[in-house]
């Protein structure tokens, strides 16, 4: 389990950008999380509370928006959504894929300050 | 009261561990030494396999290895028996090797006189998929003993990987493992991934791996110069 280890450096990082956008307390963070990332959305949460203790973000929320994973299809081009992470082809047409378009985010993407 | 205000941020989490790995790349490469990685559950014999690995690229090139447990030396001690120099991180509580350990770890090194540098990350499936280490190519192993579904259970991990390795195939039969199946579990959550069949321990399968990194190796050198000649030659 590396949740925690990833909480803390969200902590560090909001920290710090708090600071650079003139102070305050962090309320909420908001931040997109792939399927694909390696982290697990209950663990990180889990997790939360512990990493903000005796930190600036102590009592903040974490908002967590989960991002599916998108293919990219070899054949048909389309961008697909994967129903499940552990097969990689095209939903539409089961072909193999180019690319993975979507779903290895880990990134804090706002913070709601007060 | 102050009024809440939103602050965009668009920030990766993991961006310091990025921002040290994409150095540490700058540094092997400038260096001329190509780092591979090894990933896998604990027991799936990276140990063995790295050994062997070292011991057949000794002849040739100069080789050493970085070997993250949480406790112990003793892999550290098992592989320094290749005569490659081998250091152990010792990662404590810590379930996976970041890109700061092994700047750590190689800080009284000389990369200009290694041809290779192999780090065995700790044994678990999960968490070192997240952490980038700088290396060229990251092998992920899994054995017999393992059961053919274990590239679905863990597809992160797989997916993170370039290279597929299949360990222990002397006691497959025994094992009734099918290779057919695990194959397709491995082009499931990674289509298109090199698979390789090895027995470190009876030496089986291992030539033809070491041959492939040979030539992985040649060929990214003749890339290297040529794009540096490129460059000179654009200058």
């Amino acid at each position: 389990m590396h949740e925690l280890s990833i909480a803390l450096n969200m902590v560090d990082i909001a920290a710090e950008t708090a600071r650079k956008n003139g102070g305050g307390r962090v309320e909420t963070l908001y931040m997109k999380l792939g399927m694909l990332s390696g982290v697990a959305k209950d663990a990180l949460l889990f997790s939360w509370e512990l990493a903000c203790a005796d930190t600036a973000l102590e009592g903040s929320r974490l908002v967590i928006e989960e991002i599916p994973v998108v293919v990219r299809c070899s054949v048909c081009e389309a961008d697909g959504k994967l129903a499940s992470i552990n097969k990689l082809v095209c939903p539409a047409c089961n072909s193999s894929i180019s690319a993975i378009v979507k779903g290895k985010e880990l990134e804090i993407t706002a913070l709601e300050i007060v | 009261m102050n009024t809440p205000r939103l602050v965009q941020v668009r920030e990766n989490v993991l961006k310091r561990n990025d921002v040290l790995a994409r150095d540490l790349r700058r540094r092997f490469r400038a260096a001329g030494v190509f780092v591979v990685s090894l990933v896998s559950s604990p027991g799936a014999g990276k140990t063995e396999f790295l050994e062997k690995t070292l011991a057949a690229l000794a002849q040739d090139f100069r080789v050493a290895a970085l070997v993250g447990d949480l406790a112990t030396d003793n892999d550290a001690d098992r592989l320094a028996r290749s005569g490659a120099p081998v250091k152990q991180i010792v990662t404590g509580t810590v379930c996976h090797l970041e890109a700061a350990m092994v700047e750590n770890a190689l800080e009284d090194w000389d990369l200009e006189k290694l041809d290779f540098l192999f780090i065995e990350n700790v044994g678990n499936l999960v968490c070192p998929s997240s952490y980038d280490l700088g290396e060229e190519l990251r092998l992920v192993l899994m054995s017999v003993t393992e059961g053919e579904d274990k590239p679905l259970k863990y597809p992160t991990i797989f997916n993170t990987a370039d290279v597929a390795v299949i360990t222990k195939t002397d006691i497959a039969e025994a094992v009734e493992f099918d290779l057919a199946k695990a194959s397709d579990s491995i082009q499931s959550v990674r289509p298109g991934m090199m698979i390789f069949e090895v027995s470190a321990k009876k030496d089986a399968g291992m030539s033809d791996w070491i041959d492939w990194l040979r030539e992985k190796v040649s060929a990214s050198k003749a890339e290297e110069i040529f794009e540096n000649e490129t460059a000179a030659s654009a200058a």
